[in-house]
C-alpha cells in the first residue's frame, strides 16, 4: 500500500512506512517460548543453588563476602538464563578491515557459552551485513586511508590535552569549518564521541524549568543527555504527529506542573533514522508543528548523514528542506565517514555557545588527528571536491542497494519494518529460540548478521537487522539473498501476510507519559 | 448423579433467597444498581482539562514566548577564544604561530612523538582503516582490543579490563552500571567532572566529603552506620562506595589509601579508584597508586583509568576482578551503545604499554624533574604551588585573590600571555564555572614531561618568576 501523505503538501515525494502486525499465532508461540525459558532458568538456578550443577558464574571475594551484594540476584536471571544460551552471537571478533566482506576469528565454546576459545583459525571473506558501513569509507586503502597515514606521522595519534586548553589543533578547525559547509549551516563543533556528543551538550543546552519532548525509541546517549539536564521530559509515541501536538499544546497552554508557570523553552529531540526500526521521521511535519508552538529542534542525524538524499546531506536533503529550519543538527562520523566522533552543527551563536559551555570542549580530550583527516578526506569525496564522482556513486549505489533489497526481501515474505528508503533493514524473527538459530545459521553459510533481543527490542519484537552499504555490490546481496531465503524456509520465518497497516491508521492513545527528575 | 446434585444445590438457593429477611434484598437490590451504574458513567477527567475554552487556548499559545536557545556569549570571553595550535602537540609546539616549549599538555611519558607508538599505529591502519563502524557487540570487537584489554590487565595485575572508546566516558559509565537509585556514594569534594557526571547519571545519594580529609569521612561513615542500625532491612540492600582518585586533577595531591582501606574493611564499602593521572606515573613500574603504596590490587574493587596521558593515546579503561568488569560489558552505558575505540589508537595504546614496560626508570626520571621544579618555583611572590612535590600535573595559584573570579582570571591570562611571549607553552585550568560542585580556585596548569630537559625546566620557573614580578606587582 503506498502511503502519500499529503497535509498542505509538505512532503515532495511518497513517504512509504510500514509495521506489519504481529500475526496472532506468532505471539502466541513466542510467549510461549519464553515462559518455557524462564520455567528452565528457575529450574537451573535451583539446581546450581543446591549444588547439583556447578555454578559458572564469577563469585564475590572471600575477604569481601559480608559486604552487600553487588549485584541483586533476579536482575541478572535474564542475563544467566537467556542471554547466555545464545552469547555467541554478539561480540564475534573480526581481524580484517570492517568492509563489504570481513574476516573472523573463530571461537567455539565446550561449556555452552560460559567461556569461549579461539581455535586459532580465521574464516575469511563473510558477507558483512552487520557493520554501520553505509558508504563504503572503511577501506584500508585509498586517498582517506594515505591522508591518515601522512597525517598521523606527522601528528601522532593522540593529542593529551582539552580543546579549551591546548588541544585545539589547526586541523579541528579545518574539519569543523568543512563540516559547516558539508551541512550547509554557519557552523559546526566536532567530539571525539557521538554519545558523548549527545550527553555532554543536551545538559548545556537545556536546564531546569525547560521541557524536552523525546520519541519513544530514541537511543540511549539522547535519553541520558535529557536526563543529566535536569529538564522536564516527556515522551511521544513514536514518529507520531498527533501525539507530538496534543503534548506541545498541553505544555504551552497548562506550563510547569504545579506551579503554572510558563516553560523557559521546549526542545523536541528526534533522530534521522531509527537503527531498530528503519524508519525515517516525519521532518517536514515536525518542522511545521516547531514552527507553530515556537520550539526548537534537536535532530539526531547518527545513522541518516550520507545515507540519505540524493547528494548524501541526510535527512533534511532528503525531504528538499532547509537546514536552517532546524536549530540543532547533530551526527556522528562513525557510521557513513568510516571514522569515530561526532558534530553539531548550527547557527553562529550556538556553537559559540557550545564551544564555551560544553562539558566536552572544558573536559574531554579532543579528537585524534588522523581520525580528523579521515573525515575530511571522506566528506571532501562526498561532496565531490577531490575531483571524481566516487562520492556520488556511493550514494547512488546505496541508494540502489536499499530499494533492492527490501523489494526483494519483501517479495520473499518475510515481515520488513521501516522506511523503503532506509539502509537499515530490520527482519523480523519474534522467537527466542530463532534469534540464536538465524545468527548461527546465517554464520555457517558465511554471511554475517545482526540479531537483536529484549532489551533493545520489546520482548516479542526480536529482530535481525542488516545494514546495508555502497560497497556490497549485487552479486553480494543476491548471495546474501539466496542464504536467507534459505535460511527464512528452515526457520519458517515468512510471516508475512502482505497487510500492510498504514501508520496514520494506528489507533492513537490519549495517555502521555512524563518523567521528571527528583 | 452429577446432573442431580446441581439441581439440589439450585433448589437450595431459590429456597435460601426466598427465605432471607427483606432489609437483606433490598441492600444487595440497591449495591447491584449502583454498580451497573458505575459501569455505564462516563470517566471522571481530571478538572484542569475542561477549564479553558478553545479560544482561551490559542491565545496562551500565541502570548507565549520562548527564551532564545541560547544566550549571546560575549566576543572576549576567556573561554571562546582557542589557542591553535599549527602541527603535533609535542615537546616543542607551535602555539598561536609562536614556537613554544610545552608545558601545557598532559604528554607525560613524551609518548605522543614516539616513533616505535606511531610505526605500531600505521600498521594497524594499513591493516584495518580508521573506524570499526561498529559499537562492541556488532562486529565491532577486533582482535587488537582484545590484545589491549588483556595486557593492560596482565601490566595491573588484575583479572581482566575493558576498554573505552572515550576518557570521560569511563569513569562517567562505570560509576551508574553498579550504583543504582537508593545506593551511598561517598566522594571527595575535588572530585573531577567525569566523576560527578558518573554519580549525577547514577542517581544515587552523594555524600562529599572534604578533600583527603579521612576523619570527616570517618564521620559521615559512622553516621549512616547508626542511620542503619534504625532500618536493618533497608541498609542489607543499599550498595555502598567510596570513590577517590588517584592523583587529583584539580588540586594535585594524592589520597591515603591505605587509611580508605582499613576504612573499607571496616565499614564494608567499596572503593572505587580513578587513576588518569597516576597511571604510568606513580609506583616502581608504573602500575599508580596501588603500587606506590605497596597494596594489594585485589583490595581495590575498581580501578578506572584513561589513556589519554600517559599512554598518549585516546579511550580509557577499567580493570579489576572479572566478577565486577564483566558486568560492564552489558551495563556500561558507554560501552554498549558506542563504537569501539579506532584499532589504530588501540595499537598506539599497546605499543606506549610496551615502552612502559620495558624502561620502568622513566617513571623515576619523570618524578626527579617534577620534583625539580617543585622546588624551584617555590617562593614566587604571588604564586603559589599547589600539589605534591611528585605530581606531573601542578597548579600555580594566585596567593591573594584580587576580589571577583574573573579579575583572577585576567591575571592570569597575563602570566599566561607572558610567558607564551617567551616560549614556554602554558594554560590556564578550564572548568565549567556554573556546573562544578565545587569549583577549584582559578590556577595555571603546569605540566612536566619526560622530554624536557633541566635547563627547560629551570627556565620556565625562572619566566614565571619574572612573569609574576612583573604582572602581580
Amino acid at each position: 500500500i503506498n502511503h502519500i501523505v499529503h497535509n498542505g503538501g509538505l512532503y515532495k515525494r511518497p513517504f512509504n512506512e510500514a509495521f506489519e502486525e504481529t500475526p496472532m499465532l506468532v505471539a502466541v508461540l513466542t510467549y510461549v517460548g519464553y515462559g518455557v525459558l524462564t520455567l528452565f532458568g528457575y529450574l537451573r538456578d535451583f539446581m546450581r543453588q543446591w549444588k547439583i550443577e556447578k555454578c559458572q558464574n564469577a563469585t564475590e571475594r572471600e575477604e569481601q563476602k559480608d559486604f552487600v551484594p553487588l549485584y541483586q540476584d533476579f536482575e541478572n536471571f535474564y542475563n544467566r538464563n537467556l542471554y547466555m544460551r545464545i552469547r555467541d552471537s554478539w561480540n564475534r571478533p573480526i581481524c580484517s578491515v570492517p568492509g563489504a566482506k570481513v574476516d573472523m576469528m573463530e571461537r567455539v565454546s565446550h561449556d555452552y557459552n560460559w567461556t569461549f576459545t579461539y581455535t586459532g583459525r580465521v574464516i575469511k571473506d563473510i558477507i558483512n551485513m552487520g557493520s554501520y558501513n553505509y558508504l563504503g569509507f572503511a577501506q584500508n586503502a585509498g586517498a582517506c586511508q594515505e591522508a591518515a597515514a601522512k597525517v598521523l606521522s606527522q601528528y601522532g595519534a593522540g593529542v593529551c590535552s582539552t580543546r579549551q586548553e591546548m588541544g585545539n589543533l589547526d586541523k579541528h578547525e579545518e574539519l569543523e569549518k568543512l563540516v559547516a559547509r558539508f551541512l550547509g549551516v554557519e557552523s559546526a563543533m566536532a567530539y571525539g564521541m557521538g554519545f558523548a556528543t549527545n550527553s555532554m551538550n543536551i545538559p548545556a543546552l537545556v536546564g531546569k524549568g525547560c521541557l524536552i519532548l523525546s520519541d519513544e525509541l530514541n537511543h540511549a546517549s539522547l535519553v541520558l543527555g535529557a536526563r543529566l539536564s535536569g529538564a522536564t521530559i516527556r515522551i511521544f509515541k513514536h514518529n507520531n504527529m498527533q501525539s507530538l501536538e496534543k503534548l506541545l499544546k498541553d505544555a504551552i497552554v497548562h506550563g510547569q506542573p504545579r506551579t503554572r508557570r510558563p516553560w523557559k523553552k521546549i526542545l523536541i529531540l528526534v533522530e534521522g533514522i531509527y537503527s531498530m526500526e528503519g524508519s525515517i521521521v516525519r521532518l517536514p511535519e515536525v518542522i511545521a508543528l516547531k514552527k507553530k508552538y515556537k520550539s526548537y529542534l534537536y535532530l539526531d542525524e547518527a545513522h541518516s548523514i550520507g545515507a540519505l538524499g540524493p547528494s548524501g546531506r541526510g535527512v533534511v536533503e532528503y525531504f528538499g528542506l532547509s537546514p536552517e529550519d532546524v536549530d540543532v543538527m547533530m551526527g556522528t562520523f562513525t557510521k557513513s565517514f568510516g571514522a569515530a566522533g561526532g558534530y553539531i552543527g548550527g547557527k553562529k551563536e550556538l556553537i559559540d555557545y557550545l564551544r564555551t559551555y560544553s562539558h566536552s570542549a572544558a573536559y574531554a580530550t579532543s579528537m585524534s588527528p588522523p581520525v580528523v583527516e579521515q573525515i575530511i578526506t571522506s566528506v571532501k569525496c562526498i561532496m565531490g571536491e577531490d575531483g571524481t564522482t566516487v562520492g556520488e556513486a556511493r550514494v547512488q549505489q546505496l541508494a540502489e542497494n536499499t530499494r533492492y533489497f527490501r523489494r526483494r526481501l519483501k517479495e520473499m515474505g518475510f515481515i520488513i519494518y521501516g522506511n523503503e528508503d532506509s539502509p537499515v533493514v530490520p527482519l523480523m524473527l519474534y522467537m527466542p529460540a530463532k534469534i540464536g538459530a538465524f545468527g548461527r545459521e546465517m554464520l555457517k553459510r558465511n554471511i554475517g548478521v545482526v540479531v537483536v533481543g529484549f532489551p533493545a527490542t520489546p520482548i516479542i519484537e526480536s529482530r535481525a537487522r542488516f545494514c546495508l552499504s555502497a560497497a556490497h555490490t549485487k552479486e553480494m546481496l543476491d548471495t546474501a539473498l539466496k542464504e536467507i531465503n534459505e535460511v527464512g524456509d528452515l526457520l519458517q520465518l515468512k510471516y508475512s501476510r502482505r497487510r500492510l497497516v498504514p501508520l496514520l491508521d494506528r489507533p492513537f492513545d490519549e495517555t502521555t507519559y512524563e518523567e521528571t527528575e527528583d | 448423579a452429577a446432573g442431580v446434585g446441581q439441581q439440589w444445590v439450585l433448589v437450595e438457593m431459590v429456597q435460601a433467597f426466598y427465605e432471607a429477611p427483606a432489609y437483606h434484598l433490598i441492600l444487595e437490590g440497591i449495591l447491584i444498581l449502583w454498580i451497573i451504574r458505575l459501569l455505564f458513567s462516563k470517566t471522571y477527567k481530571l478538572q484542569e482539562r475542561s477549564d479553558l475554552t478553545l479560544k482561551e487556548k490559542e491565545e496562551l499559545i500565541e502570548e507565549w514566548q520562548p527564551e532564545p536557545l541560547v544566550p549571546p556569549v560575549p566576543k572576549d570571553h576567556p573561554a571562546l577564544n582557542y589557542n591553535i595550535v599549527s602541527g603535533p602537540p609535542t615537546h616543542i609546539i607551535t602555539v598561536n604561530g609562536k614556537e613554544c616549549i610545552n608545558f601545557a599538555s598532559f604528554n607525560f611519558l613524551g609518548l605522543l612523538n614516539n616513533e616505535k607508538v606511531k610505526s605500531a599505529a600505521q600498521a594497524s591502519l594499513k591493516k584495518y582503516g580508521v573506524g570499526t563502524c561498529g559499537p562492541r557487540g556488532f562486529y565491532g570487537t577486533f582482535d587488537v582490543h582484545l590484545e589491549l584489554e588483556e595486557r593492560l590487565a596482565k601490566f595491573m595485575r588484575t583479572e581482566e579490563a575493558i576498554i573505552y572508546s572515550y576518557g570521560f566516558a569511563t569513569i562517567a559509565s562505570a560509576i551508574p552500571a553498579y550504583s543504582k537509585r537508593g545506593d551511598i556514594v561517598f566522594v571527595d569534594e575535588a572530585a573531577c567532572f567525569a566523576i560527578q557526571k558518573g554519580l549525577q547519571a547514577s542517581r544515587s545519594n552523594i555524600k562529599l566529603f572534604k578533600h583527603n580529609d579521612m576523619a570527616d569521612l570517618e564521620r559521615l561513615l559512622k553516621e549512616q552506620e547508626t542511620e542503619d542500625q534504625k532500618n536493618p532491612r533497608k541498609a542489607r540492600v543499599t550498595r555502598r562506595f567510596i570513590v577517590v582518585e588517584g592523583l587529583y586533577m584539580n588540586t594535585g595531591d594524592i589520597c591515603p589509601l591505605p587509611e580508605l582501606i582499613k576504612l573499607k574493611y571496616k565499614y564494608k564499602v567499596r572503593i572505587f579508584l580513578e587513576e588518569s593521572l597516576s597511571f604510568g606515573v606513580l609506583g616502581e613500574h608504573g602500575r599508580g597508586i596501588t603500587e606506590h603504596f605497596g597494596i594489594n590490587i585485589d583490595d581495590i574493587d575498581l580501578i578506572s583509568a584513561n589513556m589519554e596521558h600517559s599512554l598518549a593515546s585516546i579511550g580509557g579503561f577499567c580493570c579489576g576482578r572479572s566478577f565486577i568488569i564483566d558486568h560492564q560489558r552489558l551495563s556500561g552505558q558507554g560501552y554498549c551503545f558506542s563504537a569501539s575505540l579506532p584499532p589504530l589508537l588501540a595499537a598506539a595504546a599497546i605499543e606506549a604499554l610496551n615502552i612502559m614496560e620495558d624502561n620502568p626508570d622513566i617513571f623515576q626520571t619523570l618524578r626527579a624533574k617534577c620534583e625539580r621544579i617543585h622546588k624551584a618555583l617555590q617562593g614566587i611572590s604571588g604564586l603559589q604551588v599547589v600539589g605534591e612535590s611528585f605530581s606531573p600535573a601542578l597548579h600555580l595559584q594566585l596567593e591573594e585573590s584580587c576580589g571577583s573570579r574573573e579579575n583572577d582570571v585576567k591575571l592570569l591570562k597575563r602570566v599566561v600571555d607572558y610567558c607564551m611571549n617567551s616560549g614556554i607553552a602554558l594554560t590556564q585550568a578550564r572548568y565549567l564555572e556554573k556546573e562544578e560542585k565545587c569549583l577549584p580556585p582559578p590556577s595555571i596548569r603546569v605540566v612536566i614531561t619526560v622530554e624536557q630537559t633541566e635547563q627547560e625546566l629551570d627556565r620556565a620557573a625562572s619566566l614565571l618568576k619574572e612573569a609574576a614580578q612583573s604582572v602581580l606587582n
